[in-house]
């Protein structure tokens, strides 16, 4: 039996695999022991009351599902009253998950939501702000070390960057993260898409534009995973397009400590617990006794180039 | 939540709308898990031009655990044209007689019912459920009333059967385009039931004349409630109607496009009245079953 238990910094988390924020309810509990999660991270919460977005908000791509929810929320207490308490009660570490429109509220939502029951705060920095002409915060790197540093300063809770893939320099925004404070990054989110029904010429999403997920999407956030490792020391949970053992020890080796999984639910509501069993095959087959040791462990031939060049020169 | 999955007499729904004052307690499930089942095709047939009969086995016991009114999410399988990604919600036709065995009745139109159209007898396939609450069919009813259009026969028709293994006596109106639409036989399955057909081709399935018809059933005799699904114009028509007839209820299974069918994902809410407090539920979760009295209409909204 393999070793499936890894740490993200201060935590330790009986098996990487998580549910991603937006893709994990309560209901889930019908289909799967959630005292078998790695840990339980719950849809986001805004502190301003939202109805979300107009329907249809989902549509359907080649392999993956463009969405449009727009994070509902009845802000912080009926969320501290009525939400949480279901999922405080597993033996599994629960993250809240928070998007704010603005800085200070950001900081001062993540200050509300350090309570006890609560094991890290995941700060959805991939959402619109509002000061900067609706650009997510995680989009540039000054805008990331503004928030993440505001939120630092108010928590002493472990905290998680939700970056996006949206941005156009990982790099630099993951760099930008961890020097403001955060203590592990989730990269990634919904890639920004769009939609068009040909017959009514509408937008198949009724907010126009939406996230796509799913394994369309998962080279993209791969390779961000593995960009963000080459650039931070803080763990990194890997976020995008995972549905089987094979993508998540994938995303281990690209860099990621642990992985979310989110709209493969939406396909099977078991497939979180089929990639826990099929880590531990996976393991046995591949020689693996801790799962942790994979992480960053890609086979890298950096002097590839120089080799190839010498090699080409010998061709006509 | 408690009560809707507790054992109930054979021949009765579980009584799933007794929603009260809050979305709270809406949340009823009559399921006890909701699982990944991986089935066997036993029949696949086209019934006429439109609409596909598919019968499924799996090893768990289906037809104990679907109610009336229920779906499942259906993984539709690729093809060389068609890569549906996204399950298909799509509700029971009917389960039994042996304990896997449940059946389903499709209108083939988008790319992932011409998907499934494709499955071969003897080919497996997935489905997830049972999903969402059901038709409220009381032991007291005398008599109760179908309004049926397109693909909400195949939701109502497992009702039917429930109902009259209960002695409750059955009102059907049954509205197709043309005749050779009408599937009657595959609605009632053997059902002894006062039925009135209409069709769009003699103009007799008009709203207007449709109220008409309902209006006189109504007068003529008490029903308990009146049920519906399959088309927006009969439903909000209805809605109007029962206005008139306090003593008889109404319930509606309504669609909408969903992503997880389990409540989670949020992307099938519409806007319902509960008790003057305007709210979105989920219809996966919250429904697919809901008062007629709670609709808002909705044009644009898909």
């Amino acid at each position: 039996m393999a070793d499936l238990s890894v740490r993200v910094g201060e935590l330790g988390l009986r098996n990487p695999v998580m549910p991603a924020s937006g893709c994990f309810a309560i209901e889930y509990a019908e289909a799967l022991d959630l005292n078998n999660l790695g840990a339980l991270v719950i849809k986001s919460v805004s502190p301003k009351c939202r109805a979300g977005n107009p329907t249809p908000r989902v549509a359907e791509t080649y392999s993956g599902m463009l969405n449009s929810i727009g994070i509902p929320s009845k802000g912080l207490a009926y969320y501290r009253e009525s939400v949480l308490p279901a999922y405080t009660r597993y033996d599994t570490p629960v993250v809240v998950s928070i998007s704010a429109d603005t800085v200070d509220e950001f900081a001062d939502a993540v200050a509300e939501m350090s309570l006890p029951e609560v094991a890290v705060i995941e700060a959805n920095i991939s959402c619109p702000n509002l000061e900067a002409d609706g650009m997510a915060f995680a989009m540039t790197p000054e805008t990331t070390y503004k928030v993440v540093g505001a939120i630092r300063r108010r928590t002493s809770h472990p905290f998680w960057a939700k970056l996006t893939p949206n941005a156009s320099h990982i790099a630099a925004v993951a760099k930008a993260a961890e020097e403001a404070g955060a203590d592990a990054l989730v990269m990634g989110n919904t890639v920004l898409g769009m939609s068009i029904d040909v017959r009514t010429r509408k937008p198949k999403l009724g907010n126009v534009m939406g996230g796509l997920s799913g394994p369309a999407i998962k080279p993209i956030v791969l390779r961000m995973v593995h960009q963000c490792y080459r650039s931070v020391r803080i763990p990194i949970i890997g976020c995008g397009g995972i549905s089987s053992a094979e993508d998540a020890v994938e995303f281990m080796l690209a860099g990621a400590s642990a992985v979310q999984v989110g709209t493969a639910s939406f396909i099977d509501p078991g497939a979180m617990q089929k990639i826990i069993d099929g880590l531990e095959s996976l393991c046995q087959e591949i020689g693996v006794e801790n799962i942790r040791e994979l992480t960053g462990q890609v086979k890298l031939d950096r002097q590839l180039s120089d080799r190839w060049l010498r090699f080409a020169q010998q061709s006509g | 939540m408690q009560a809707s999955i507790e054992k109930q007499s054979p021949g009765f729904a579980p009584v799933a709308l007794k929603c009260s004052s809050t979305a709270q307690h809406c949340f009823q499930r009559n399921a006890y898990s909701v699982a990944s089942h991986r089935c066997e095709v036993r029949e696949h047939r086209w019934v006429n031009d439109r609409y596909k009969y598919l019968k499924l086995t799996a090893k768990a016991d289906l037809a104990a655990a679907t109610k009336p009114g229920q779906f499942y999410q259906l993984k539709c399988p690729s093809t060389h044209d068609l890569s549906p990604f996204l399950l298909r919600p799509m509700s029971v036709y009917g389960v039994g007689p042996e304990a896997g065995t449940v059946e389903f009745l499709y209108n083939v139109t988008g790319a992932g019912t011409h998907a499934l159209s494709h499955l071969e007898v003897g080919g497996q396939m997935d489905i997830v459920g049972p999903l969402g609450n059901t038709f409220g069919l009381e032991p007291g009813f005398q008599r109760i009333m179908v309004v049926a259009r397109g693909v909400g026969l195949a939701t109502m028709a497992p009702l039917l059967q429930h109902a009259a293994k209960a002695g409750i006596r059955i009102t059907s109106v049954m509205s197709a385009r043309t005749p050779k639409d009408l599937m009657r036989d595959e609605f009632l399955r053997g059902v002894d039931a006062d039925v009135h057909c209409v069709f769009d081709s003699d103009g007799s399935s008009s709203v207007e004349a449709m109220e008409q018809l309902v209006r006189r059933l109504l007068g003529a005799e008490h029903h308990d409630v009146v049920y519906t699904c399959g088309s927006h114009r009969i439903l909000m028509r209805l809605q109007q109607l029962l206005k008139d007839f306090p003593g008889t209820r109404g319930e509606v299974a309504m669609e909408q496009r969903m992503a997880c069918g389990m409540g989670v994902c949020l992307s099938c809410v519409r806007l319902f009245d509960k008790d003057g407090d305007k709210q979105f539920l989920r219809v996966c979760r919250e429904g697919p079953v809901f008062p007629i009295s709670d609709v808002v209409g909705e044009v644009e909204f898909g």
